[in-house]
């Protein structure tokens, strides 16, 4: 279940790590000298004679009288550490010591990089040895949202070129909002022989003749997985690019795909796919074609259906028995796609209803009575994603039904700041008083309530995730009048467990001040078009701890602000401000002050009238992995 | 070359949003270039001071870039059902010969062929000719031709209009020696 979460959510984090207080040890390498014998004292005193005496046993080198202390120690130091997964722990233990440093870098063999300019390419290969899988995130998410030049940056080549040389043994690369291009991925297919998996979310530069290399050349492939990527249409027939034989292939989605695909090559490479579980089409797939592929391979247990429509009128003689291919599917838990809905034949699915714990109609216009239905039937339900058409009659009654439910995203029909809004607080209370294992929430509405806000944060304690998008910039409670100050204040309050928080409506001061007071696990926060004054922004960088990723767009904080929160930038992921008040002085300052931050300052005017004035603020911390 | 093309995809996600004016027009909102938040006029900003207006404006605001924040992958995956259900919108592919790019244009936009010409010769930046129902496009190197459903390469400006808009799938400009064939003059 955790693993269909994880495939969904699209920030997910490892919401399982505190910060760590890096401070300058994270970013002052320890020196390459030889340990002396201090290093040796801190660990002798905890390690009792009998762990000495395994050790000597056990250890590969030869045997002399007198071990030296140093491989003894690294040799337990190796054994014990392998069994360290979390990247926190590790990232602990390598701040010990420079001999646990060493050891934890020899071990440690799946690399997460949350910002691909924290480090350089040759920093991660001579710092760890014998990486196998690498996690590696690039631009910031405002980058989805325009906000960014196209060509910023975010290359994988230098990552991938490194990686050849260092890495032989590489198995997995797992790449959000990276520019990938062809070139990368066909080094990528010819320099890692046991490659296992390929992941891309929200990437770009790359098209469907990248993707052939892949197919083609990885033969030990189990995972391909096209996320919401723009790929291009190089009308290349990549799916017959799959070698002849059986495949190891678990899960293959590309869904994100804008390129017809060769049906009858997909109908063998599934055939031929015995170990695949997950299988998530693109919308050139039709109703038909998906009816045949069920058939063929009842073992699936995530399924993405394609576009669920025809292109040619229906064969008046026998229609495919649909209902009988998901009758089939006894396996699927996970359904997504519908991305050319036809409605009349969404009843096909009820024979898997049951069994569904991941649910994503979000990019079906299913009207209300549409969809019912079928809603009433997911009793265990935990993840559904939808579009507002199902307004707030559709949310009733997944109040009604879904008990178990844990995330639910709304995205907007109609994705403008004055369109109608079939999703209201009606909604919103209704899923609160529903659904009380509620952690996760993203929801866009054009009217709110802090009532329904206050509702939630009463009833959903278990709320780690809460993003409220209010589309109408600087919209206030439409039935008070008054500003969304309260309502997000009671999610700060009363949600104890909160990490991620995104505001919108009309917000002063206050709601800062209370984000401020009460936000003390808050690691990630959006903020749009709110506050009064540089006032609600120091109360956030003075009051929130945790605080690791800022992103704040169109909102009145300028320089004093900014430097509130000098103590505290060595310590977070990210700060992003986009049109703010900020001058090119105080950013020029900050960098001067604070060697170890990267301040990067984009597009600002090139007039002379606005030249102080920045555009763009995005800083990091440079030499933290994170 | 990869980037080029992909900036170029992302300035054409924009065209594909609604908004009045011809696609190839200059863009009011734009991405890429300029961080700047181009709002049209300043009436919008006066309209956002005050609070409890928004909902009774009568012109729609200007689109903030990037606002609401829905990636533009699923805005145009939910714009494509927008516009077939309000029987909108007819995107066919444009390439012409020697142009490292493809265009794509908005066929329902235009009432007739020579519309449709001024935009492309726009676009492109060439010339066309004149048409002439025998001999096909005369006094140019270029000639418009589409991929009609059977998957044929049909000059343009035969059909009627409706006609063509129907079964239009693709345009190609060509150029040059492939011309001949085609019956063009010189």
């Amino acid at each position: 279940m955790t693993q269909d979460r994880s495939e969904m959510s699209e920030d997910d984090d490892d919401q399982r790590s505190p910060p760590l207080d890096l401070r300058s040890a994270a970013i002052a390498e320890p020196c390459s000298s030889s340990s002396s014998s201090s290093s040796l004292v801190v660990v002798a005193d905890s390690t009792p004679n009998k762990s000495r005496n395994c050790i000597s046993s056990s250890s590969s080198g030869t045997l002399t009288s007198q071990p030296f202390p140093d491989h003894v120690l690294e040799n337990v130091l190796e054994n014990v550490l392998q069994f360290l997964d979390s990247r926190c722990d590790r990232n602990a233990a390598s701040l010990v010591c420079k001999s646990w440093w060493r050891v934890e870098a020899s071990t440690r063999s799946e690399v997460f990089i949350g910002n691909c300019y924290a480090l350089s390419p040759a920093r991660l290969t001579q710092r760890f040895k014998r990486v196998s899988s690498l996690v590696l995130k690039g631009k910031p998410r405002f980058a989805d949202f325009n906000l960014m030049p196209p060509d910023w940056g975010a290359n994988f080549a230098p990552w991938v070129s490194t990686m050849a040389k260092s890495y032989p043994w590489l198995e997995k690369v797992d790449l959000k909002r990276m520019f990938v291009t062809d070139d990368d991925l066909a080094l990528l297919a010819e320099s890692f022989p046991g490659f296992k998996e390929l992941i891309l979310v929200c990437c770009e530069g790359f098209g469907t003749s990248g993707i052939a290399i892949v197919a083609n050349k990885c033969r030990k492939l189990k995972v391909l997985d096209l996320i919401e990527s723009e790929v291009t249409d190089d009308e290349v027939d990549w799916i017959s690019c799959f070698p002849e034989d059986v495949t190891c292939l678990e899960s293959l989605a590309f869904d994100c795909v804008e390129a017809p695909i060769n049906f009858k090559a997909l109908e063998g490479l599934v055939a031929r796919s015995p170990f695949l579980k997950k299988l998530r089409l693109n919308r050139f797939v039709s109703l038909v074609e998906l009816h045949r592929l069920l058939l063929g391979a009842p073992q699936l247990t995530s399924l993405g259906t394609g576009s669920f429509s025809h292109d040619e009128e229906p064969q008046s003689e026998q229609e495919p028995d649909y209902a009988a291919a998901f009758r089939a599917c006894k396996s699927v838990v996970c359904l997504s796609g519908f991305r050319e809905l036809m409605p009349e034949y969404l009843p096909a699915i009820y024979p898997v209803c049951a069994n569904l714990t991941s649910l994503n109609f979000s990019y079906a216009n299913i009207s209300p009575d549409m969809f019912k239905p079928i809603i009433q039937n997911c009793h265990k339900l935990q993840v559904f994603w939808a579009l507002d058409s199902i307004c707030d009659e559709g949310l009733q009654a997944v109040a009604e039904t879904c008990k178990e439910l844990r995330e639910l995203r709304i995205f907007p029909f109609d994705p403008r700041e004055d369109s109608e809004g079939p999703v209201s607080e009606v909604g919103l209370q209704a899923i609160s008083e529903g659904c009380r294992k509620l952690e996760s929430i993203l929801y866009f509405c054009q009217r709110m309530t802090n009532a329904a806000v206050i509702a939630m944060s009463e009833n959903c304690t278990e709320l780690t995730v809460f993003r409220l998008c209010i589309m109408g910039r600087h919209r206030p409670d439409h039935v008070t009048g008054k500003p969304m100050d309260e309502g997000f204040g009671a999610i700060v309050k009363n949600c104890k467990k909160l990490t991620r928080l995104a505001v919108s409506g009309l917000l002063t001061d206050q709601a800062f001040r209370y984000m401020g007071e009460y936000g003390k696990l808050v690691r990630t926060l959006s903020v749009a078009f709110a506050g009064d004054s540089d006032m609600a922004l120091r109360h956030v960088l003075e009051g929130c701890p945790r605080l690791q990723k800022l992103e704040i767009r169109d909102s009145p904080f300028g320089d004093a602000a900014l430097r509130s929160g000098m103590h505290r930038y060595y310590n977070m992921r990210f700060v992003w401000m986009s049109a703010c008040s900020l001058s090119r002085g105080c950013c020029k300052d900050i960098a001067s002050e604070m060697p170890n931050l990267v301040v990067e300052v984009i597009g600002s005017d090139d007039d002379d009238e606005n030249r102080d004035y920045v555009e763009t603020l995005y800083m990091w911390n440079n030499g933290c992995m994170f | 070359m990869e980037k080029v093309g992909d900036y170029d995809e992302l300035v054409n996600l924009k065209a594909t949003e609604l908004r009045l004016g011809l696609p190839g027009t200059e863009e009011t909102v734009s991405c890429g270039k300029s961080n700047k938040r181009a709002l049209p006029d300043d009436d919008t900003e006066k309209e956002i001071e005050s609070t409890g207006k928004t909902e009774t404006a009568s012109p729609p605001k200007a689109q903030i870039v990037g606002w609401p924040p829905v990636r533009s992958y699923r805005r145009n995956s939910i714009q494509t059902k927008k516009n077939e259900s309000e029987g909108q919108g007819n995107y066919v592919k444009v390439s012409m010969d020697g142009a490292p790019y493809l265009r794509k244009i908005d066929l329902t936009v235009y009432k007739k062929y020579p519309e449709l010409m001024k935009s492309l010769e726009n676009m492109f930046k060439f010339s066309v000719g004149e048409y002439f129902e025998r001999e096909g496009y005369k006094g140019s190197d270029f000639v418009p031709t589409y991929e009609d459903k059977d998957g044929d390469w049909m000059l343009v400006g035969d059909v009627p209009w409706e006609m063509f808009v129907s079964s239009c799938k693709r345009l190609r400009i060509m150029k040059g020696s492939e011309v001949k064939g085609l019956g063009c003059g010189v």
